[in-house]
């Protein structure tokens, strides 16, 4: 089992014939992934890849019965994208594109609730499950198939940390990338909920950053309603207060969203929090020989 | 992107919330004239883009025109927190009844525009929120229908308690929101707001920050902009594509990703150095990009090494290992640099740089302790 996407996944690809679009489409279906449409308005017609062409996410919808979905608009047009999504009834989108305006990811969120809609992003780098489905623009070497789920608001951070995972013979049932961006969609409660409920998971891998307080409430979502052990990381301990680190999210505002208070809240959860990378694998090892 | 507080007030004047006169003045004699056009006790404020101005002595009341002049003296040219004061504002200082507080933020929890209000005001909102949050009231608007007429007469009544003077607040209320969502601000803060003897309700004192990623569609916002040395350090690297700060220790990072950058500033203090910066150099790896993040790093004096920290996902270690060969032909530097290459294309990456003499490592702890002892030497 996994969280979210598997086999039966039916990916579109929302802005195929962009350059990041054509790029990543490649790598998915070289890792396995079911790509069955691409949307490129006025490009309806054109086979890339294999892979057919639509003008409107309906239309693809419709012709290959996609219920998956991945966004590389440029930004100022994500929004639009993932509303299209929605209505055309996909269940799950990945919005990998960066950058986009807060207020049209709060205009975006009453829409998605309306239609049941799930997403992941903006400014994500997607999501797998290991020999079943890459979602995203995740190297897909370096995943092994496994029983570690694995949660984070970073890129490359994500994939040294799941690098470490693989080396040290820790497999991963799904990694979520679920971006640095304040606004975002499925996060790490949501996440967490799957993973407990997620039977081949043993234990999950939380990787978190400074600003916002999704990982205090992270830590007490664990503490009352979860039985598997989970491990956790933050980043930005030496960050200043009021700059923003690269992500929209990753800013330590009004004295909090630090990352002492979030050590101390998982802490105070029983959650073993690393002082480094390295020590995540060890930490893994000794919570699961109890 | 934050504005000073004369600023928002312009925005404010906009929006037609209502906001005592004032002048923005630049030198002594500016502040004297204006202090005597507006011929009655004023309040000169000094412009900086930092909080805590009252603490630190930037705010004076004046009676009179000498009172004015001799708080201009004291004012202009100090030092708050690291900004230089250069101008001040000069402003109407009303009688005030009682001080509150209304601002409006984006809440990431329930993914709306949020308004707050408290009936303490003038004083520091975070330590009330904190000491007494129950005095905060918050209310989360729907971007479906924006702040409703009767939701903003409800929150003013909590507030003021008379409806004459509820009815006022609410006007205030839904302009401020509506200058929030046209603007694409982050935070849109009115403290204090007062009220006056005349049952007047104004605007004293007004902070406004907005969205980076807005900017391209908010061209008028964007025209405000007044960023400081630092900041235009840092708007140069965004220009480039990568993403700079700068810190106070002696050890250059240059890495991929937000995380990993942060993730390796950790690291360094974690093993006893101190980092020189935050600089992510994003997904691509063009050596032009590689170029131009040496010449930023190495532009900061206080550079004593410089740690190179690449995971390879998308960003192929070879692209960045010849970016860096490019980069070091055009910079000549006598700053030692480490660099830790991994995932795609390390192998070839590490190869090409045996050529440069380079200390390259394959892990980012290893990295960070040679970087630390490089930065001893």
């Amino acid at each position: 089992m996994s969280i979210l996407v598997n086999k039966n996944t039916k990916l579109v690809i929302q802005g195929i014939t962009g350059r990041d679009g054509k790029f990543h489409t490649g790598k998915m279906k070289e890792y396995g992934t079911n790509v069955v449409a691409g949307v490129s308005p006025g490009k309806e017609g054109l086979v890339l890849d294999g892979i057919p062409v639509f003008n409107t996410v309906a239309a693809a919808v419709k012709a290959t019965g996609a219920n998956t979905s991945i966004i590389f608009v440029p930004a100022a047009f994500a929004a639009d994208a993932i509303l299209e999504a929605s209505e055309a009834g996909i269940e799950l989108v990945v919005a990998i594109s960066e950058g986009l305006p807060i207020q049209d990811m709060i205009r975006v969120t009453p829409f998605l609730k309306q239609n049941g809609t799930l997403l992941i992003g903006p400014n994500c780098p997607g999501i797998i499950t290991p020999d079943e489905a890459l979602i995203g623009i995740l190297p897909g070497n370096i995943f092994k198939k496994g029983n570690i789920g694995f949660i984070s608001r970073s890129g490359t951070l994500t994939y040294e940390v799941v690098n470490l995972l693989t080396e040290n013979d820790f497999g991963q049932t799904t990694c979520v990338g679920i971006g640095g961006d304040p606004i975002a969609g499925l996060y790490f409660i949501d996440l967490l909920e799957r993973f407990e409920n997620d039977p081949e998971t043993i234990a999950v891998v939380v990787i978190g950053e400074i600003g916002g307080d999704a990982e205090e409430q992270a830590a007490q979502f664990i503490a009352e309603k979860m039985t598997k052990p989970v491990v956790a990381f933050i980043a930005g301990q030496t960050a200043p207060p009021g700059k923003r680190m690269g992500h929209a999210g990753a800013i330590i505002s009004s004295g909090s969203g630090t990352a002492a208070e979030k050590i101390a809240a998982f802490n105070k959860a029983g959650v073993p929090v690393a002082k480094e990378p390295n020590e995540i694998p060890v930490l893994l090892r000794e919570l699961l020989k109890k | 992107m934050k504005i000073h507080e004369y600023q928002a007030r312009q925005l404010f004047r906009k929006y037609g919330i209502p906001v005592p006169e004032d002048v923005l003045c630049y030198t002594v004699s500016e502040v004297e004239k204006a202090a005597r056009d507006l011929n009655r006790m004023v309040v000169v404020k000094a412009q900086v883009l930092v909080g805590g101005r009252g603490k630190a002595g930037g705010v004076k009341l004046a009676r009179n025109v000498d009172d004015a002049v001799s708080a201009a003296k004291q004012i202009l040219g100090m030092d708050i927190k690291g900004f230089k004061v250069e101008k001040v504002l000069v402003a109407d200082a009303v009688d005030i009844t009682k001080e509150y507080y209304v601002g409006l933020i984006n809440d990431r929890n329930t993914k709306t525009v949020t308004l707050m209000a408290s009936s303490e005001g003038g004083v520091e909102i975070e330590e009330v929120a904190r000491v007494s949050p129950e005095k905060i009231i918050k209310f989360h608007i729907n971007p479906l229908t924006g702040l409703l007429d009767y939701q903003a007469r409800d929150i003013a009544l909590q507030l003021f308690g008379d409806i004459k003077i509820a009815q006022k607040g609410a006007d205030i209320f839904k302009k401020l929101y509506k200058l929030y969502v046209e603007t694409d601000a982050t935070i849109a803060e009115i403290n204090p707001l007062v009220l006056t003897p005349d049952n007047e309700v104004l605007a004293i004192d007004g902070k406004m920050n907005f969205d980076d990623n807005a900017l391209y569609r908010q061209p008028e916002i964007l025209a405000m902009r007044e960023p400081d040395e630092d900041e235009l350090v840092e708007i140069d690297a965004n220009n480039k594509g990568l993403s700079y700060i700068r810190l106070d220790g002696n050890i250059g990072c240059m890495v991929n990703g937000a995380g990993l950058a942060m993730a390796t500033m950790d690291m360094i203090k974690l093993y006893g150095g101190e980092p020189a910066n935050f600089l992510d150099i994003g997904g691509s790896s063009s050596p032009q990009k590689v170029i131009d993040a040496m010449n930023i790093l190495l532009k900061d004096k206080n550079v004593k090494s410089v740690m190179i920290n690449i995971f390879g996902g998308i960003t192929r270690c070879d692209d960045v290992a010849k970016g860096l060969i490019k980069a070091l032909e055009v910079i000549t530097t006598d700053i030692p640099i480490v660099v830790r290459l991994s995932g795609t294309n390390a192998a070839e990456g590490l190869e090409l740089l045996k050529q440069t003499n380079l200390p390259t490592v394959s892990s980012m702890s290893e990295a960070a302790k040679k970087a630390i002892e490089l930065s001893r030497m």
